[in-house]
């Protein structure tokens, strides 16, 4: 378990490595040289399979076990044995999420996980691979269905003439050649004044969104925001128009997708209150209104138009979905079974299709350095019983909720003078909110812990810096230089 | 080594070769003798599979396919030609040449007395599998002295969080609450059996409430509990104001609205409202478990 806290689930693993936040890739480099340097690597594998792996090599040299455990903050020993345990196991996966994702070099920080698992094999097999925890129950499939910048559904690109031309003569309609904004470039381009009408559905970026001061005032420039959501929302709050939904989950029909790609039935078991339409409904309405017809189709139907247009989804008919529990993509006709794993053609030989290359990535720090001002590392995340911004997990009773906290060590409890309990005032050089402080043994000194479950008590994302991945346009969520004040008296800390 | 560039991501990957999965280990065959009926198995069956793949209907309380057996209820009980005593099913592996009777008048004899003597000191009343059996064996509880007489576990019912009720004095210590909590499932061990003889019972470390116990509410517990000593909290406010109606209520399967793991819910509706939240044990992902969130995070939908 690598994670700067140590979370219940570090308590389970054989060994916990509480790396300093944002120092993934002096670990993931280190380990790399240290199967290179223990001659672990799959040379047959690298051989056939790979690119770059002599640049590579040169590459991590630098990387060795001493300067990882100045950086990283974990002993050479510990990350010795990581790299030994993981090369040498018959089947190893890495399973990630947005503790390497939520950083200004977030890609990078994949890039070099994927590395390893180029360097030993742990890829394209059953029981092995690479596996990026999803943290919604749709966040897959919205990507499935094209809601990124650059991809139709089925992730075709829309800048191959081919694919867009397949979408264009189904639709009737000419798509643009071009990629578009992903969501920090969107807020990027509201600054410049490009970007002066939005239409949000099932998000609230008034509170999840890093930097909301920023985030806030640009929303509120708008020529016009929609919103559609199923409950009243700190966006649809300041929306000119608010379509209310229903909850996709249950009173309404569909497929969502999970993180190993199961695509699977939701169904609808309730009628939406008066008033509250289903969103395909919503949106062919819209359309009307717009002056074109697309008719009332069913959930079915438009899934149908979907499998026509995506080879990965073809072979999954709703009878097939509901009979099979849920297939995994790609499931390319009514007879395949779709496929646990992925990347298996890099174990034909030849390879079928591109070799898959080595990156060389580089250990960048956080955006937001640490100073004498700002001296404290503030990292965000869940709880167990909470769910992003709280939209639907505040609204049911659970009885191990507290009240939002700041999670310090109670070694710098000690230090800065303050106990369980009093209310300090937490700064970064973006905003500053209050909190109770609580100890929690699973941080270090120097670390500090909050959610944005509740953001109308603690708005967790004032503080937080907009550092934006230029590759993935995700924000530096998880690092963010603070300074803990006693609200009673002089600066602490 | 020359570099090469990177995959040019507007070209869609061709199509690889279908996952390989490892090969299942063929497991030896035996021949058992089943009610009189040569039955061929895989070596390490249990007789409760074996009976059931025969289509011998063999009662279980304790046993969940999910749960590692403990042996406790007595109910699956066989008799096992050559075997002083009768032997539980649920557990016992087949072994070559053996003969079985699983619905012997000794069989039948010791099912029914282990009926009789649960339902005479636990209250039933909200186990239907419990009451079923007990039609099936002929069952008199009273045998063991009228309502009343008879020692029972009958006690409060513990209210002591918004989620969910536990009402020992329904509990007839199968032990799979526990298992669910421990390793079979959540691994959070917030309860366990303590106490000895008819003073045995579930409890949390030291009788605490469950808000100042390990408990995170993920409600696997309720999940396997098959009397209803564990039951949700709106289900139990619903029972005693006499408006639990299963004949009014639908079970629509549906995915979980929160994290990516993509468990089935499978939601109960009475009147319009979420009454209760389950999920099947042969749903693929997590064999019926949930978290707090998937099994309680529901109440938004009705106070809409």
């Amino acid at each position: 378990m690598v994670d700067p806290r140590r979370t219940s689930s570090a308590q389970w693993a054989e060994r916990w490595l509480g790396l300093n936040v944002g120092s993934d890739i002096a670990l993931a480099n280190a380990v790399a040289r240290e199967i290179l340097a223990a001659g672990l690597q799959n040379r047959e594998f690298i051989e056939n399979a790979t690119s770059g792996f002599e640049e590579f090599r040169a590459h991590v040299q630098k990387y060795t076990l001493e300067h990882a455990e100045k950086t990283c903050g974990v002993p050479a020993e510990t990350i010795r044995e990581l790299a030994h345990g993981y090369a040498r196991a018959g089947r190893a996966q890495i399973c990630w999420t947005l503790g390497i994702t939520e950083h200004r070099n977030g890609v990078d920080n994949v890039l070099a996980l994927i590395n390893l698992a180029l360097l030993t094999g742990h890829v394209g097999r059953y029981g092995s691979g690479l596996n990026p925890l999803r943290g919604q129950n749709n966040v897959q499939g919205g990507g499935d269905m094209g809601a990124l910048p650059d991809r139709l559904p089925g992730f075709q690109h829309v800048e191959n003439d081919e694919l867009r031309g397949k979408f264009e003569r189904a639709w009737g309609v000419k798509i643009p050649a071009q990629r578009g904004w992903h969501l920090s470039g969107m807020f990027d381009a509201m600054e410049r004044g490009q970007l002066k009408a939005l239409y949000v559905i099932g998000e609230n970026p008034a509170h999840s969104e890093s930097d909301q001061h920023r985030t806030q005032k640009l929303l509120e420039g708008l020529d016009i925001l929609v919103v559609q959501d199923t409950l009243m929302t700190r966006t649809a709050e300041m929306a000119e128009v608010v379509f209310p939904a229903a909850a996709g989950w249950c009173e309404s029909d569909g497929t969502v997708t999970n993180s190993e790609r199961r695509v699977q039935r939701v169904r609808k078991a309730l009628a939406p209150p008066a008033g509250v339409r289903d969103d395909i409904e919503i949106l062919c309405a819209l359309a009307r209104a717009m002056g074109k017809d697309l008719g009332q189709p069913s959930a079915e139907e438009l899934w149908n138009e979907l499998r026509a247009l995506s080879p990965m989804h073809a072979g999954m008919s709703y009878a097939r979905l509901a009979n099979a529990q849920g297939l995994q993509w790609p499931c390319y006709d009514e007879t395949h079974p779709g496929e646990q794993y992925l990347h298996g053609r890099l174990w034909e030989r030849p390879v079928i299709g591109p070799l898959a290359p080595f990156s060389c990535v580089e250990d960048v720090p956080p955006a937001d350095a640490l100073d004498e001002e700002y001296p404290v590392r503030l990292t965000t995340g869940r709880r167990l019983d909470s769910y992003n911004t709280g939209v639907q997990s505040s609204r049911y009773a659970s009885p191990g909720r507290r009240e939002e906290t700041l999670d310090i060590s109670a070694e710098d409890g000690k230090a800065w003078g303050v106990v369980e309990g009093e209310r300090v005032r937490v700064l970064s050089r973006r905003g500053a909110v209050e909190a109770p402080v609580r100890f929690d043994a699973g941080l270090r000194a120097g670390l500090a812990f909050l959610t944005f479950h509740f953001p109308e008590q603690v708005a967790t994302n004032e503080l937080t810096v907009d550092a934006v991945d230029p590759k993935s346009g995700t924000s530096e969520f998880k690092a963010t230089a603070v300074r803990i004040e006693k609200i009673s008296g002089a600066a602490k800390g | 080594m020359s570099v090469q560039k990177a995959p040019d991501l507007k070209n869609p990957l061709p199509r690889g070769p279908l996952p390989v999965f490892p090969p299942e280990r063929m497991a030896k065959t035996i021949e058992i003798t089943l009610d009189g009926r040569k039955v061929t198995v895989a070596e390490g069956t249990t007789l409760l599979e074996a009976a059931r793949s025969a289509g011998i209907d063999t009662p279980t309380l304790c046993f969940l396919e999910t749960l590692t057996p403990v042996n406790v209820c007595r109910i699956c009980v066989v008799e096992v030609e050559g075997s002083r005593a009768l032997v539980p099913a649920c557990s016992r592996k087949a072994e070559a040449g053996m003969a079985v009777r699983t619905d012997s008048e000794r069989v039948r004899l010791s099912r029914r007395l282990v009926l009789e003597l649960l339902a005479s000191s636990v209250d039933v009343s909200t186990a239907p599998q419990i009451q079923e059996y007990m039609r099936r064996y002929g069952a008199k509880p009273e045998r063991f002295g009228a309502a009343g007489h008879a020692e029972t576990v009958a006690q409060p019912v513990k209210i002591d969080n918004e989620l969910y009720v536990r009402d020992y004095a329904k509990c007839i210590l199968c032990y799979k609450c526990v298992e669910a909590c421990g390793v079979d499932a959540q691994n959070t061990f917030a309860i366990a059996v303590a106490g000895r003889g008819f003073g045995a019972r579930i409890s949390t470390e030291y009788n605490v409430p469950l808000p100042d116990s390990a408990c995170v509410y993920c409600g696997n517990c309720i999940g396997v509990c098959p009397t209803g000593a564990l039951m949700f909290r709106s289900e139990h406010g619903m029972r005693k104001a006499g408006d639990w109606d299963e004949t009014r209520q639908t079970r629509t399967d549906t995915i979980c609205p929160y994290c990516g793991v993509g468990c089935t819910l499978t939601v109960h509706t009475q009147d319009e409202k979420i009454v209760k939240v389950t999920s099947p044990l042969e749903q693929p992902i997590t064999r019926g478990n949930l978290c707090i969130k998937g099994r309680f995070g529901w109440e938004w939908i009705n106070q809409k």
